[in-house]
């Protein structure tokens, strides 16, 4: 019989229980791996690991009793189903990848299980990370925790890292892994009301992670608390030789820049994130925000991003660019899914038409477009340029302020199939993300408040790249200040 | 210059060499690069395209391009991008070659030919740039199925594009002797064209002398030179008839059928892929530190054209005798061993008369000659100090090239040594002309003819052994009385 009651702590607290021997690492992990299956209505997982979970945890219970403990030894965390793991089925929650054991783990994974961490089971996310909902998953629709009072209508948890970010959010894992494209990260975590962390490129080697665009994919951590957010970073970051983009910077401790104070640190409020039609109450936390930070001592001003507007367009050409290229590795010839047919050409279509869903196969077919013999001047090297300017815009903006604060997404969560069939406005979901990601900067979506209707909202943090620290000391400010204290309608109870 | 039906036509050719880099490990994984392996034994997790997999540039394979840049006299780009260049087959696991398309390692070079006929032609080179072999098809292993083997995906390959300055099938081959002989002394490319380490694509058109380029067709995949000039010998001929014929050439690409010694379509313009290059996100722009491009240069061996000009400089050779020794490496390494000391004319005669043909019978080169140096040289020398005869020297070189022996000791052994004693040749010399009285009488009536008859004789009797100087000098005395 677990003990519901550790389900509550945050990493940072069951970390501190674990060195106190307060209680084991079985113990918690017995109590997650409990709540995983407690979970399975919202299907944020789609493999769970119990039995590796628990031989992790012993392994971590003896390394301590040795007094050899690791620092995140006992700590059970959950993997987005991008990453691979080794023998572990990988999907990236498509059909094509059915059956797919990784001879390998992915570097991020693998740091994590180094530092003691305990693996839950692998999340569930739109389908090769390509959605902004988690509903286009092979395995199913995430469900996210929260729901509006008094409306049963299930909400998505935002995605693409939807899994990871409704397995958090509902007490079924202390922290986990997410992947950033175009705001994966951030967007689910201003969902589900937790923190979650884009890193700068580089910080994070993408080796081992099934990749979607590779200029914009930025592994990161999705956890309950800012402190916990630095404490996963630490862990997961590091140069790799064995990934080129992988920046070679040193590790800071990341948790030692929550000082709690950001004193004359000057913060940007950009006007192009006024954007038409936004909430009222997205507006009005936003002000909050700056209202909180001030009152902190820090000192807001007002900046420009006058290539804002165009961040939207540029990233659904690029990054659908690299992903139609990425994705044409299956093709049923070595791995995944095969379906014959009558000619080479025929198995190629019959399997990757199976294999496929709608929007990556939407995705693939832009990607394919705006690379082809004609178009690509006039879209993808267009786009590039673009994403120069816009990047420029960020490090004139940095030259001014030490962070800039914006709403991470326009909305609350919405419902199931509310967006599904019109993609322009899922697109829409993702333009406060977006921007940041074609610069690469780290950005973090703290939750901050609720919407009028019940649902978590949050904050981002925008800083200056591989300046994190600044971004947690910042968004750790707005933590306090915001004293974000409510729980989803569905959480794990151990049992209860 | 070719004579068709109603006039000349000028075939213009230019070269693509795929040559495989010498490097243990592939261009961006750690795989081994074995020729001859089990089918799929070579293979990494990034060469099989795996999810998540990425690739690493491996430095030394840049070093060997630059390396190469160097060797062709060519601009080294210290920038330079790696791209996508997409298009599916089994044999190419990710769907795209990593290649290097407009930003290519190195720019323009030249190439230097010596042609045959004594004249000098310069050729230029547009680019070389890095890519990835892909893996290999293999339709002939089941009725049905066709199987991969990975061994060759990822292999790092140079491409090195000649511009259209080829005008017949000997200067096609010519070039790509030079070329691999480059290649060969740089220690980039092993040559070996059966193996697939050196392949051709072939781009000819043809026109009327002075008048612009025509519509050209590129031949792929040729891999002998032999296969080279046949291909494009045919295929200039084809053109050439079907523009007399008043048709116009498609521009197409084709295969040459060895078998029957002709080309034909491969795929039209119609069915060309789109390969939707963009440069690859998975890696940065290639940077190069000029010192270190600096140190690369500084450490290239003498090359083929350099060696040429001081063999004729300093050995004295005739500029046809240094072309062929420079041709290969070791040849000039061998050549200059045995020429310390001695007559260099003489030594290159000897490695390019005897030696060569000795070698070609072996079907062997000359790093495996049967023959040293050192020996070679003891046996010029015999010839130099008198010891043996030029002609008895033939014999002696082919016993050393069949016992691999040192010359003197069969000279030794045989008592090949020349008779140098004149009282003894000149015995020799009496006792053949008393025998042969009545040609003595023929000879002084004027049959001067007779007189080889008599040397011939004279060196039978002493076993090849007599000094012929002195032999021609005794017997002329001799006889004039």
């Amino acid at each position: 019989m677990s003990d519901p009651s550790l389900l509550a702590l945050t990493l940072a607290e069951a970390r501190d229980g674990l060195a106190r021997k307060s209680f084991s690492a079985r113990e918690l992990t017995v109590a997650y791996n409990d709540a995983v299956r407690e979970i399975e209505p919202l299907n944020a997982y789609i493999t769970p690991t119990p039995e590796r979970a628990l031989e992790m945890a012993d392994a971590a219970d003896h390394r301590r009793a040795k007094g050899e403990a690791l620092p995140l030894d006992g700590i059970p965390v959950a993997v987005k189903d991008v990453y691979c793991t080794k023998d572990v089925l990988t999907t990236a929650a498509s059909h094509i990848l059915d059956g797919f054991h990784p001879p390998y783990e992915s570097t991020v994974t693998q740091k994590l299980w180094q530092s003691g961490a305990v693996m839950l089971g692998k999340t569930n996310l739109d389908e090769f990370a390509m959605g902004s909902s988690s509903t286009t998953s092979y395995y199913g629709p995430v469900e996210n925790p929260w729901r509006r009072p008094g409306d049963n209508r299930p909400l998505v948890p935002g995605g693409s890292s939807g899994g990871s970010a409704a397995a958090v959010a509902a007490h079924a894992a202390l922290a986990a892994t997410g992947t950033d494209t175009g705001g994966s990260i951030r967007q689910p975590a201003s969902y589900c009301g937790i923190v979650g962390l884009k890193p700068t490129y580089g910080r994070c080697s993408r080796w081992g992670v099934v990749a979607f665009a590779s200029s914009l994919d930025h592994p990161g951590p999705m956890t309950r608390t800012v402190r916990d957010a630095a404490i996963m970073l630490r862990a997961m970051s590091g140069n790799d030789p064995r990934d080129s983009t992988s920046a070679p910077v040193a590790v800071p401790d990341f948790e030692a820049a929550l000082t709690g104070d950001i004193r004359g640190l000057r913060i940007g409020i950009p006007q192009e994130y006024r954007v038409d039609g936004m909430p009222a109450e997205i507006e009005a936390l936003w002000q909050q925000g700056i209202e909180w930070l001030r009152a902190a001592g820090a000192d807001p001003v007002e900046i420009r991003l006058p290539m804002t507007k165009y961040a939207l367009p540029t990233y659904y050409i690029i990054a659908p660019a690299e992903a139609s290229s990425n994705l044409a590795r299956y093709d049923g010839v070595r791995f995944g899914l095969r379906v014959e047919g009558n000619s080479l050409d025929e198995m190629y279509e019959l399997t990757r038409a199976a294999g496929f869903g709608a929007e990556v196969r939407r995705r693939v077919l832009i990607g394919t477009y705006v690379l082809s013999a004609g178009y690509y001047d006039a879209y993808y090297l267009k786009a590039q340029r673009v994403r120069t300017l816009i990047a420029r815009d960020f490090a004139a903006a940095f030259e001014r302020v030490d962070g800039i604060l914006t709403p991470p997404a326009p909305s609350a969560a919405f419902a199931i199939g509310a967006q599904s069939e019109d993609p322009i406005a899922m697109y829409l979901n993702d333009v406060f993300t977006v921007p940041c990601s074609l610069a690469g900067l780290p950005a973090i979506s703290v939750p901050a408040g609720l919407s009028l209707d019940g649902l978590p909202l949050g904050l981002q943090i925008i800083g200056r790249a591989f300046d994190e620290e600044t971004v947690l000391r910042i968004a750790d400010s707005l933590e306090r200040a915001a004293q974000f204290r409510h729980v989803p309608s569905f959480v794990a109870r151990g049992g209860q | 210059m070719i004579e068709g039906r109603t006039g000349p036509w000028e075939s213009i050719i230019g070269l693509e060499v795929h040559a495989q880099v010498v490097s243990n490990a592939k261009l961006f994984s750690a795989a081994a690069t074995d020729f001859g392996s089990e089918p799929n034994t070579q293979v990494s997790p990034v060469d099989a395209a795996f999810p998540g997999m990425l690739p690493v540039i491996n430095r030394f394979c840049v070093e060997q391009a630059v390396k190469t840049g160097l060797g062709l006299d060519a601009e080294i780009r210290l920038e330079s991008v790696f791209d996508r260049k997409n298009y599916f087959y089994p044999d190419l696991p990710p769907g795209y070659q990593i290649s290097q398309y407009q930003q290519p390692v190195v720019g323009r070079g030249r190439v230097v030919l010596d042609m045959p006929d004594g004249t000098i032609r310069e050729i230029g080179i547009t680019r070389l740039h890095l890519e990835q072999d892909a893996g290999k098809s293999l339709h002939d292993q089941h009725p049905s199925l066709t199987y991969v083997d990975l061994n060759r995906a990822g292999i790092a390959l140079m491409e090195i594009v000649s511009e259209p300055d080829l005008r017949s099938a000997e200067e096609a081959s010519v070039y790509l002797r030079k070329l691999r002989s480059i290649l060969r002394y740089l220690g980039t490319c092993d040559g070996n064209m059966e193996e697939g380490s050196l392949r051709c694509d072939c781009n000819v058109s043809v026109r009327r002398p002075g008048e612009p380029h025509g519509t050209r067709c590129e031949i792929k995949n040729l891999n002998s030179i032999r296969y080279v000039m046949q291909a494009i010998e045919y295929e200039a001929r084809r053109q050439i008839e079907i523009l007399e014929e008043g048709g116009v050439i498609d521009q197409q690409t084709r295969l040459f059928d060895s078998a029957r010694g002709i080309t034909r379509p491969m795929r039209s313009k119609e069915e060309a892929h789109d390969y939707r290059y963009f440069p690859d996100p998975d890696l940065l722009p290639l940077v190069l530190d000029p010192e270190w491009v600096g140190r690369v240069r500084a450490e290239l061996p003498e090359l083929p054209d350099v060696k040429k000009a001081r063999f004729v400089s300093g050995y004295g050779l005739s500029s046809d005798d240094a072309a062929v020794l420079v041709a290969e490496q070791e040849t000039g390494l061998f050549f200059e061993q045995v020429a310390k000391g001695r007559d260099p004319k003489a030594v290159a005669n000897w490695i390019m008369g005897d030696l060569f043909s000795a070698l070609n019978r072996l079907g062997v080169g000359i790093e495996q000659s049967p023959v040293s140096a050192d020996h070679l040289g003891s046996l010029i020398d015999l010839i130099a100090d008198g010891t043996i005869s030029g002609r008895l020297a033939k014999d002696v070189f082919v016993d050393v090239v069949a016992t691999g022996a040192d010359p003197r000791a069969i000279v030794e052994t045989k008592g090949l040594r020349q008779v140098t004693d004149s009282a003894a040749i000149e015995a020799v010399i009496d006792t053949v002309l008393a025998a042969q009285a009545d040609k003595v009488a023929e000879y002084r009536a004027g049959r001067d003819k007779l007189y080889g008859f008599f040397v011939g004789q004279v060196m039978r009797s002493t076993q090849g052994k007599a000094n012929p100087a002195l032999v021609n000098e005794l017997l002329r005395r001799k006889l004039s009385r």
